[in-house]
């Protein structure tokens, strides 16, 4: 019965990790980890320092040369393929450091990253959605504060045509006001029909934006908890994430 | 105040002249080697072998299959950078997990392998490539005499740096570039085929050392050598000018031809040392070369 309702939960998902298990050279750090993506849905991955989190992404951007498990994305097992392969197949990756390139001016850095398929946001939709870009687009990447370049690193993605997003950490370190607005970014995109999976250590935030969340801990998912019984379950969630 | 200190005019500007083409040949061998330098992190010690090929591909051409000068401009570089490309893919590649000492190492390997080849083929005595007839003669400007060759050799020279800092710095193509030089597993990450890239870069590198090669055909002798000989001092101009820094790459080659040139008028004495002693005093201060970036 369980194994017939995962099936299920698989088949109608976009995202179905299974099994994945992944190294750091020689550390074992993914000891299997299972969750799913339903389209349209935004998911968090919670739990502490270490626990597997931004690893978990990684993982399935391809960007850990050695795992194991599976990856179904839309109908497509990801695991064997190179990260370009897994962009390309749909999937844009947010990292937790950003990423902004110091020789590109934000113009640059915005239109960096190909199409691959139609329908994703014009320049000028990003723009509109970002308006503290538009001010800045001749200025040097990294000369943007910490805040704008998480919005840049946001809107570049979001050109691209995938409508599948990782995003890892995008408040991590930035001011209230700034994580209100990108609290509201998320709130648009999903709208428009964005999935999007989100590594947080800001329990609130998460609490904010999120249809579901998992917790990891220690290289695997122990826990999901919907975020209508969120209420329900702080004791359970205070314990896990050691707030 | 050439006459205060005893240089006549005719010898001053002779010497620019000699200075400014020898910058030419820095400018574009210390590009290539920016270029690649910048993307794959190694430094390509067969760039003097290459610049090399591309001069004696360019007598080749002309000798057994009658390609003229102009044909060979365009032909020689897309050769030579195709061996690039296959160097690249069948060897360099396969280093790119070691420390980047064994790609100096390979390419130094290949460099003397290159030159011992053309040596056994052609000798070390030169081969002579004349001036194509469009370009023989030259201009008296009053205070001294132009060839028309040379002239042509500087606004080559000038036109493909500039063309290259301009794809480099202002295009898309070159914002890739840029980015995965930076940070190769992000870009990646966005569906750029960073492999193929690198690749292609090294290509290109390779092609601009050819191209250098065959502007040199008819001002130097054709000889195993002529690579050996110059890429010493291309890499102190790389050093002078900071590893990867395309802009300083172009600037260090014409500005240190330039120096070289007029301590020749100068002090001759000096002129072989002068742009290593340069050297010596921008790392002392600048070890990161002038317009190098300080990590």
């Amino acid at each position: 019965m369980a194994d017939a309702a995962r099936k299920l939960e698989s088949a109608t998902s976009a995202l179905a990790v299974r099994d994945l298990q992944a190294w750091y050279d020689e550390s074992h750090v993914l000891h299997g980890v299972n969750f799913d993506v339903a389209p349209g849905e935004v998911v968090t991955l919670l739990g502490r320092n270490g626990a597997g989190k931004t690893t978990t992404l990684r993982a399935i951007m391809g960007l850990i040369a050695k795992r194991t498990g599976s990856v179904h994305f839309e109908g497509r097992e990801l695991i064997g393929l190179p990260a370009r392969e897994i962009a390309k197949a749909g999937i844009a990756f947010c990292p937790e450091e950003r990423g902004i390139f110091a020789s590109l001016s934000v113009d640059e850095n915005l239109m960096l990253p190909p199409v691959i398929r139609p329908g994703g946001l014009s320049r000028d939709d990003v723009l509109t959605m970002f308006p503290n870009l538009r001010e800045r687009l001749s200025s040097q990447g990294t000369k943007l504060s910490g805040g704008e370049q998480q919005m840049l690193a946001i809107a570049r993605i979001l050109r691209t045509g995938s409508k599948f997003l990782l995003l890892d950490e995008p408040t991590e370190g930035l001011a209230p006001v700034i994580v209100q607005q990108i609290g509201r970014t998320l709130a648009t995109l999903k709208n428009q029909g964005f999935t999007i999976v989100l590594v947080e250590q800001n329990f609130h935030f998460a609490a904010s934006v999120a249809d579901r969340h998992y917790v990891v801990e220690q290289g695997r998912v122990i826990d999901m908890i919907p975020n209508t019984e969120i209420q329900n379950n702080l004791g359970k969630l205070h314990a896990y994430l050691g707030v | 105040m050439f006459e205060l200190l005893g240089i006549p005019p005719q010898a001053l500007f002779g010497q620019l002249l000699l200075g400014l083409i020898n910058g030419s040949f820095y400018a574009l061998l210390s590009l290539g080697l920016a270029v690649i330098f910048g993307l794959l992190n190694i430094i390509n010690f067969s760039h003097g072998a290459q610049y090399m090929m591309g001069a004696f591909v360019a007598w080749m051409g002309l000798t057994y299959l009658g390609i003229p000068y102009w044909g060979a401009l365009v032909i020689v570089p897309l050769a030579v950078g195709a061996t690039g490309v296959l160097i690249e893919r069948l060897m360099i590649s396969r280093l790119y997990h070691l420390d980047h000492l064994y790609g100096l190492f390979l390419t130094f390997g290949l460099a003397l392998i290159i030159q011992g080849l053309f040596r056994n083929s052609f000798g070390v005595s030169g081969l002579p490539y004349s001036i194509p007839p469009q370009l023989s003669g030259g201009q008296n400007l009053g205070f001294m005499f132009l060839p028309n060759y040379r002239a042509w050799v500087v606004l080559a020279s000038l036109i493909v740096c500039f063309g290259t800092w301009f794809a480099i710095e202002r295009t898309r193509l070159g914002a890739y570039l840029r980015a995965a030089t930076e940070n190769p597993t992000l870009v990646g990450a966005f569906g750029i085929n960073v492999p193929r890239m690198i690749t292609l870069t090294y290509g290109f590198g390779v092609a601009l050392a050819a191209f250098a090669g065959v502007l040199a055909a008819p001002i130097y002798s054709v000889n195993p050598n002529m690579g050996a000989d110059l890429i010493i001092v291309v890499f102190a101009v790389v050093v002078i000018g900071g590893m990867g820094s395309i802009l300083g790459a172009i600037l260090t080659g014409f500005g240190l031809g330039i120096v070289e040139g007029l301590t020749k008028v100068f002090y001759p004495e000096a002129s072989s040392v002068a742009i290593f002693v340069i050297m010596a005093i921008v790392l002392l201060f600048k070890p990161a070369g002038l317009f190098g970036r300080t990590a």
